[in-house]
């Protein structure tokens, strides 16, 4: 099974996710360089967190132009499971795979620190594995993580169960005290229509062996080797 | 342009200084022969002022694979793999540009750790502000944080730790003290040398600017009051995409062989990346200006070689695998062009439009700088303390309570969670605790990293208090269960021309020579910034230390929390009548007062020793030095990180005060099963280290009592909440500007 690794000049969670997936998951991962179109038979596809462009203009506006994006699209529309992660959701947002968009976070500055989520969903080739409303503790560390998008965009995801992951205490309570960033109805992860897509904030790669003090997100990468071995 | 006596001192050159440069070339010097000479000699790039006492550090060792003199030091950690760690000062830029300045530090200390082959995996950072109320400061702190967020978080690489001082001593003059430590494979060290006479000399990274022309030279005067928005032009503006394109190129390129030798354009730029990579070699390099790529049309020979801008490198390949290297950095999207070859004539000659411009012999440049021996005259010692026959508090509890609250003391994830501490996936202890700790992929191994100084002790007695900055390092270190290997350091001191300020220099040097030999770990790289100054008032000596340690099993680590109900708790070394150089003096009674606190070298030695063996028998559930604040803020740190309240009964024969706030130096609080006791007892005893049992872990209220004596009684969780929201509260509390 391969999980092919997008980078582009500037993502700085590659090795992270390739550490993962070939010493933590036992699998196969293939870094495709941004100017490439050849995903290298990749059975899903992982967009690293990082800095894109340095987030110059905006986080993701300048990598979604990259080449390697147009073979992501054509990927996920064939059902391909995609995992944004962090800068690699807010490029699925710019590259419209996702819908909606980041603002800068509500105090303007990075954070980097560990929060709660809610598994909203686990009916995502990410998810599978984890329990429906179970509450995982995973970090954080971003700029821009302040999602939002129209009203009506907000309802239809959510009428489509299609928000994955939201902000929540440590006994899966959503309040605003527990939204580190200020997104929309604590938003902090959503997937596409068909489910095969999915961006997040938080970093399942940082919280995947009990080592670095929490193997909580590893289920996520776990998850998309069910899913696929399932197919 | 005629070479006038005015233009010589314009350049910050002494008279005699300008004489010595006559005889070198045996002829006037052109202007930009003279501008590359106020740059190579400036104190910055010359260590003028402190090479003679700077060779009284121990530099080698079993380990060491790099020693000084080069971009950073290199010491072996088995397993293949070294660590290449270095730290630097970026004060005078930060006090003025607080974003650019340290994110710039940050630029530098990265491409010195990376020009060595090594990958960056952990920075520290060391700060010093003034008073939070004191003018611009508040909007000086968030700058200093937001641009060493803003640079380590764009690259990738990861900020763990640091240690934070506010003291109004630093008012007028702050400090910026950036640590890295890369991994790079032992056998795959790239150095600074331009060998190999027709090897092709290429130009990397961003296009050169007007920007940071002479910071070399202004880093080596003082500051007048009003001069900072006028020296704002000399300080660069850092580009951390760029950094990582860098970063990545030069490590792709390092797989290869056709690197020979490479260095970083850091303090004065092409200038000293030329000469120096010529004089390390002794060859020579023949380079031609026009091809250097220019942000900005019409610079002149000058501009170009004393420009700093950031992001660039300067590297020698193989003549037969320029192609190679160019397509690498064109990947990349980098500028990469050759602009000169090297030579085996021992000269440094430049071209501009097919004109001669520059013709100096490298070595002199590069290695003869001017050393001198200035006068040295300790400063007339300080009247008598007070403290010793004054009354004792009458409530310990508030005592501990202020303490905690200071910004010295008070927590300050306001200032580490706006860094990327995580990246990298290595980091086992995050910020907050004794040591950082990484862990070295494909090992069992691990890295522990701490900087440390207590500049309050130096200002009482800068050659104990450098001593114990090394030492209070190893302790911290050691706690970890990291063997301590070796250090880096970064000397901030005021005007060295000022007698008082060469003697505490000196007096900081022998400190630090004295200490890392009683640990026998050497010095491995460093940096001196002279000058910090404003208006003629000195910083406190601030001789930071940046140590790193090796845990050969990351699973042998142990960390500051207490950790387990029913555990007993005891404090190991020797606790004395002090209170000189104590938080509890500044906070509490609101003075600077002396002494500073005894060190003995032999006795910490045997503490490190002793807390190494215990965690190498995993005897221990807890371990955290005693410092700022002394033992009752130790308990309440491990306290406080576990979330596990104490009952602890102090016996001691000080006064109370000292017992609980002094801050003796050799002393670490430790935890273990009650089972353990004895074996414990045992052993600190065959170690000749003092111990004491303090009491059990356990409980919501961490209480400490002395005798009859009114004993500390605080509820936990109301004490971490103060000590967690003390320093977001002041610094948040007025606006910023």
């Amino acid at each position: 099974m391969k999980f092919s690794i997008v980078v582009f000049p500037g993502s700085n969670c590659d090795q992270d996710c390739e550490h993962v997936v070939r010493e933590l998951l036992g699998c196969e991962a293939e870094y495709v360089w941004h100017a490439e179109t050849d995903l290298k038979g990749a059975d899903a596809v992982i967009i690293p967190g990082g800095f894109a462009y340095g987030d110059y203009l905006r986080a993701g506006a300048l990598a979604r132009f990259s080449p390697v994006m147009e073979s992501v699209g054509r990927f996920a529309r064939q059902g391909g499971p995609v995992l944004g992660i962090c800068n690699g959701f807010q490029v699925l947002l710019e590259a419209g795979l996702l819908p909606g968009a980041m603002r800068v976070n509500r105090d303007l500055r990075y954070v980097c620190r560990d929060v709660h989520l809610r598994i909203q969903s686990s009916e995502t080739p990410f998810t599978r594995l984890y329990d429906e409303g179970s509450v995982v503790r995973m970090p954080i560390g971003h700029m821009e993580g302040n999602y939002t998008a129209p009203p009506s965009v907000l309802d239809e995801l959510e009428r489509e169960d299609r928000v994955v992951f939201r902000y929540c205490d440590e006994r899966g309570a959503v309040a605003d005290a527990a939204n580190p960033n200020g997104a929309d109805r604590a938003i902090a992860g959503i997937c596409s229509r068909d489910r095969n897509v999915v961006g997040l904030m938080p970093h399942p790669d940082r919280c995947a062996e009990a080592l670095l003090g929490n193997d909580q997100g590893l289920k996520m990468f776990q998850s998309a080797v069910t899913a696929l071995a399932a197919r | 342009m005629a070479i006038t006596p005015e233009l010589v001192a314009g350049h910050n050159l002494s008279a005699e200084e300008y004489g010595r440069i006559l005889e070198i070339l045996g002829r006037q010097p052109n202007y930009v022969e003279l501008g590359i000479f106020s740059a190579m000699w400036s104190e910055h790039c010359s260590y003028k002022s402190s090479r003679l006492h700077l060779r009284k550090f121990p530099t080698t060792g079993s380990r060491v694979i790099q020693g000084p003199g080069e971009n950073a030091g290199v010491v072996d950690i088995g397993d293949g793999l070294a660590v290449a760690f270095k730290m630097e000062s970026h004060n005078h830029p930060s006090f003025i540009e607080p974003y650019q300045g340290a994110a710039t530090g940050v630029g530098g200390i990265l491409r010195d750790i990376f020009t060595m082959g090594a990958r960056p995996i952990a920075s520290l950072n060391s700060l010093r502000f003034g008073s939070l109320d004191a003018p611009r400061m508040k909007h000086i702190v968030d700058g200093v944080v937001r641009g060493i967020a803003g640079y380590g978080n764009c690259m990738g690489i990861p900020t763990v730790g640091g240690e934070t001082t506010f003291h109004s001593a630093y008012n007028g003059n702050i400090l910026v003290n950036v640590f890295n430590a890369g991994i790079v494979r032992a056998d795959r060290i790239f150095l600074g040398r331009a060998e190999g006479a027709g090897n092709p000399v290429v130009y990397v990274g961003s296009k050169t600017g007007r920007d940071g022309i002479h910071g070399a030279t202004m880093a080596s005067e003082e500051f007048a009051g009003n001069q900072t928005s006028q020296k704002r032009p000399n300080v660069q503006v850092g580009d951390p995409f760029t950094e990582k394109l860098l970063l990545e190129a030069c490590l792709e390129l390092f797989a290869t062989d056709a690197v020979v030798g490479i260095q970083d354009m850091g303090a004065a730029g092409l200038t000293s990346s030329t000469f120096e990579m010529a004089g390390r070699a002794g060859s020579g390099v023949e380079i031609d200006l026009s091809k250097v790529p220019a942000r900005e049309t019409g610079m002149t020979p000058y501009e170009i070689m004393l420009s700093e801008s950031q992001e660039r490198m300067l590297l020698v390949c193989r003549s037969d695998r320029l192609p190679e290297v160019l397509a690498i950095f064109r990947k990349w999207e980098l500028d990469a062009v050759e602009i000169g070859k090297v030579t085996d004539t021992g000269r440094v000659v430049l071209f501009f439009g097919g004109e001669k411009v520059a013709d100096l012999p490298a070595a002199p440049l590069a290695d003869e700088a001017p050393v001198y021996d200035r006068p040295r005259r300790p400063a007339a010692a300080p009247p008598p303390p007070r403290w010793p026959e004054e009354p004792e508090p009458s409530d310990y509890g508030a005592c501990l309570r202020r303490i905690l609250a200071s910004p010295n003391v008070s927590e300050k994830s306001w200032i580490w969670t706006q860094y990327d501490h995580m990246v990298g996936t290595n980091t086992v202890e995050r910020p907050g605790g004794d040591a950082a700790i990484v862990r070295v992929k494909g090992t069992a191994r691990a890295l522990a990293l701490k900087s440390d100084v207590n500049p309050f002790f130096c200002a009482l007695d800068p050659y104990r208090g450098a001593a114990i900055a090394v030492a209070e390092a190893a302790r911290s270190i050691s706690c970890t269960g990291g063997r301590p290997l070796a250090i880096t350091d970064c000397l901030n001191f005021g005007n060295p021309e000022k007698p008082d300020v060469m003697a505490q220099f000196e007096a900081a040097v022998r400190g630090i020579s004295d200490a890392c030999r009683a640990f026998d770990i050497p010095v491995v790289s460093g940096n001196v910034s002279f000058y910090n100054e404003t208006d003629g008032r000195a910083i406190p000596p601030t001789p930071t230390v940046g140590m790193v340690g090796l845990l050969e099993d990351v699973d042998l680590r142990v960390a500051m929390a207490f950790r387990r109900d029913g555990d007993r708790v005891a404090l190991l070394g020797q606790t004395r009548d002090e209170l000189g150089g104590s938080e509890f003096l500044r906070t509490v009674r609101g003075r600077d007062e002396g002494p500073c606190p005894e060190v003995d070298l032999a006795a910490e030695r045997r503490l490190c020793e002793l807390l190494l063996d215990l965690a190498a028998s995993r005897s221990l559930s807890s371990a955290h030095d005693v410092a700022d604040g002394g033992l009752a803020v130790a308990l309440a740190e491990s306290a406080m990180a576990g979330a596990l309240g104490a009952d602890i009964e102090v016996p001691g024969f000080v006064r109370h005060s000292a017992l609980l706030f002094g801050e003796s130096t050799g002393r670490a609080v430790v935890s273990f099963a009650s089972g353990e006791e004895r074996n414990i007892a045992e052993r600190a005893a065959a170690a000749g280290v003092p111990l004491v049992m303090l009491g059990r872990i356990g409980g919501p209220r961490l209480r400490i009592a002395r005798g009859d004596a009114p004993p500390i009684d605080e509820d936990l969780r109301d004490l971490t909440a103060l000590w967690r929201s003390a320093f977001r509260r002041s610094i948040e509390s007025a606006e910023l500007l």
